[in-house]
């Protein structure tokens, strides 16, 4: 048997380009530009709103509304007939918000914890969704592979109309962001202040979750539904390091997201076998053990530092 | 036996199985580590094929309970620094241990029966063709490890079910004590691992996480004492294996997907039935408690102007309205049950108190 981790598509790349220079490559190949773009893109979006989640302790529910994706592409698809991207897109983003909606639901009606909540949608949506992908394969036009490379990213399948639908979601996302500065800032640090000066917390709240959705959404096409939580959470996390204003952080994340996307592209296109996403993944992951270690004033490093500093005064 | 019973006894053993570990996950909080470990053993698994170069060696099954504890550790690293929190922790930590099994996979594993797809999935339906013989008695090897799995669980638990209760409900306490909450905390983590392990083989490493966090947080919604919810879980687990499978069946669907379906129906039941704690019987008693505190107004306001000369004119029926701010059908009703319930009685236009009726209206204005 063979393996298909993720679909065979890094062959994509093995034969165009054997040992060209790096930003040759990026400048002249088609498909590789595609691919860095999209994964630019998808870091861009998931680090500005990946702070917001982090910072709001809802680390993981993009991981839970990830997996929760799968039922809403399989009824999309099911509906319509269609693999069009932007179709599936929206029923991924349907699901995956009802997702949050159950989530945030049963923690508030229940003496349910969040941890619990969280796991348990997480694998009752994707189970329901396996349920539905296999009532498909009996439809006639199923093309069952299609919709799995879908769930688990297949980023160097990427074409110029998904980049298009990438940058339909993000882009809103990224305004809305921009306007709503001020209301989501003070809603992730104080809500309780937010709440007082008469903010609709509520609608902000949901709006910011459906925001991740979107970023989700995009994602699951590039890095897949397990890859994701990662999307959101490292750049965030490796921001979080170095900086204490919320304006550098979210700035910081974006750089870090788009870094991490070009970069994972370039690597999955010149090394042999290493997929898009994964590469994306442990790029981020890199990044945050430098920013973990190294970033002044909170790094690792930087106190032990600091302690052996003061151990060094003389009694 | 049939292959189908063969695979609904599989699924109710490893139903069961995982949902003894999963009890202390959601009592201790720390549901979304079965996420993360289901995840990582794909890397310990992996890693034992290169160190053994066999797919049937015992080494990775040994690689992949290893894999699953050090997942936890890398958490506990990364989130113990105090410079990012544990939720994030789990978030970097798992993706980043799967990626780089994805990668190691696709390089250096090239014509191995290792499939991404078969570890998050799993095929339950295709169990009872992978057999083997263990001491004359042909069995499918899923069946083998679920029971062995459930073994060892159970065997832990009745060893450690002291230590596994007081470090779930008060680790200050345990420590005080002389327990190690760590050590303990590592043991149940490496049950969580040596049963995520035995399962996915056969239903996957998603059904796995529904296997061990849906019965137990329906359980949790079904009683308060712990050997209780041991008990209901399991069998909560078991209910839900077999109706997926039998709607998996009649459907002809994936037999684990149905499984999880199944888990979420019967927490949904549990969330909406729940005696006491369900939201049918909290509205219920809502309900009640709406009728019973209009009822104690209507005594205080009676016995407010009882014997007074403006009397007969406060307590009739149509001046509750205006005085309580009742709509007309709901003053009519609160009447009713009133006079049903022996409070009050009509003499006329005019309402007036029983003895009973004094006796709560007075009650009522202590409180």
């Amino acid at each position: 048997m063979i393996i298909r981790p993720y679909g065979s598509t890094y062959a994509f790349f093995t034969p165009t380009v054997p040992h060209m220079h790096f930003l040759t490559v990026v400048f002249t190949d088609y498909t590789l530009r595609t691919v860095a773009l999209g994964a630019a893109l998808l870091g861009v979006v998931s680090g500005v709103l990946g702070c917001f989640a982090v910072l709001r302790r809802q680390a993981l529910l993009g991981d839970a509304m990830s997996h929760a994706a799968l039922p809403g592409i399989a009824v999309a698809f099911w509906l319509t007939g269609q693999r069009d991207p932007l179709v599936l897109l929206i029923g991924a983003t349907v699901a995956a918000w009802l997702a949050a909606l159950l989530i945030l639901g049963i923690t508030r009606a229940s003496r349910v914890k969040e941890d619990s909540a969280l796991a348990m949608t997480l694998a009752v949506f994707f189970g329901f969704g396996l349920v539905l992908l296999s009532a498909l394969q009996k439809h006639p036009n199923a093309a069952q592979a299609g919709l799995k490379t879908f769930l688990f990213g297949q980023a160097a399948a990427l074409v110029e109309r998904d980049l298009a639908v990438m940058a339909l979601l993000g882009v809103p996302a990224l305004l809305c962001v921009a306007l709503l500065w001020k209301q989501f800032k003070l809603l992730s640090f104080d809500p309780e202040y937010a709440a007082s000066l008469g903010m609709p917390t509520g609608f902000l709240s949901v709006l910011l979750t459906t925001l991740m959705v979107l970023a989700i959404a995009i994602g699951l096409q590039a890095v897949g539904v397990v890859l994701m939580s990662a999307m959101l959470v490292a750049p965030a996390a490796a921001a979080r390091q170095w900086t204490n204003r919320l304006s550098a952080m979210v700035l910081l994340a974006a750089t870090f997201g788009a870094g991490a996307g070009v970069a994972g592209a370039l690597i999955s296109a010149t090394a042999r076998g290493v997929s898009t996403g994964p590469a994306v993944v442990l790029c981020l992951t890199a990044i945050t053990l430098v920013s973990l270690l190294l970033a002044p004033e909170r790094g690792l490093l930087w106190s032990a530092w600091r302690r052996r500093q003061a151990m060094a005064i003389p009694e | 036996m049939s292959p189908e019973i063969e695979v609904q006894l599989i699924a109710v053993i490893v139903a069961a199985a995982c949902a003894l570990p999963g009890v202390f996950l959601v009592l201790r909080r720390m549901a979304m580590l079965s996420d993360a470990i289901s995840h990582t053993v794909l890397l310990g698994i992996v890693l034992a094929y290169f160190v053994s170069g066999a797919l049937g060696s015992p080494l990775l099954f040994v690689g992949a309970v290893a894999m699953g504890v050090i997942t936890v550790a890398l958490i506990e690293l990364v989130g113990g620094a105090g410079l990012v929190r544990e939720d994030a922790a789990i978030g970097i930590v798992f993706p980043a241990l799967f990626s780089i099994a994805v990668i190691l996979i696709s390089r250096y594993a090239g014509n191995v029966h290792l499939d991404v797809d078969s570890v998050l999935l799993g095929e339950l339906i295709f169990a009872p063709f992978d057999r083997v013989t263990l001491a004359g008695l042909d069995v499918p090897r899923a069946l083998l490890i679920g029971v062995s799995t459930l073994a060892i669980n159970l065997a832990l638990l009745g060893l450690f079910y002291k230590e596994l209760k007081l470090t779930s409900f008060d680790p200050g306490l345990a420590a005080a004590l002389g327990f190690t909450p760590t050590l303990v905390h590592y043991g149940l983590m490496t049950m969580v691992s040596v049963t995520a392990v035995g399962a996915f083989d056969a239903v996957g490493s998603i059904l796995v996480i529904a296997l061990m966090v849906g019965p137990p947080a329906a359980a949790y919604l079904l009683t308060d004492r712990l050997p209780v919810m041991l008990l209901l879980s399991v069998l909560i687990g078991a209910a839900s294996a077999i109706a997926g499978y039998w709607v998996a069946y009649w459907l002809d669907v994936s037999v684990g997907g149905a499984m999880a379906t199944m888990t979420g129906v019967a927490f949904g039941l549990a969330l909406l039935f729940a005696p006491g704690r369900g939201l049918v019987a909290g509205a219920a008693r809502r309900q009640r408690q709406r009728w019973e505190f209009a009822q104690q107004m209507l005594a205080l306001h009676l016995l407010n102007h009882e014997g007074a000369a403006e009397a007969n004119e406060e307590c009739s029926l149509r001046h509750l309205s205006s005085d309580l701010r009742w709509r007309a059908d709901f003053a009519q009703e609160v009447v009713r049950r009133a006079e049903r319930d022996g409070l009050v009685r009509r003499e006329g236009p005019v309402l007036t108190l029983t003895e009973r009726g004094r006796q709560a209206a007075r009650e009522a204005s202590l409180r």
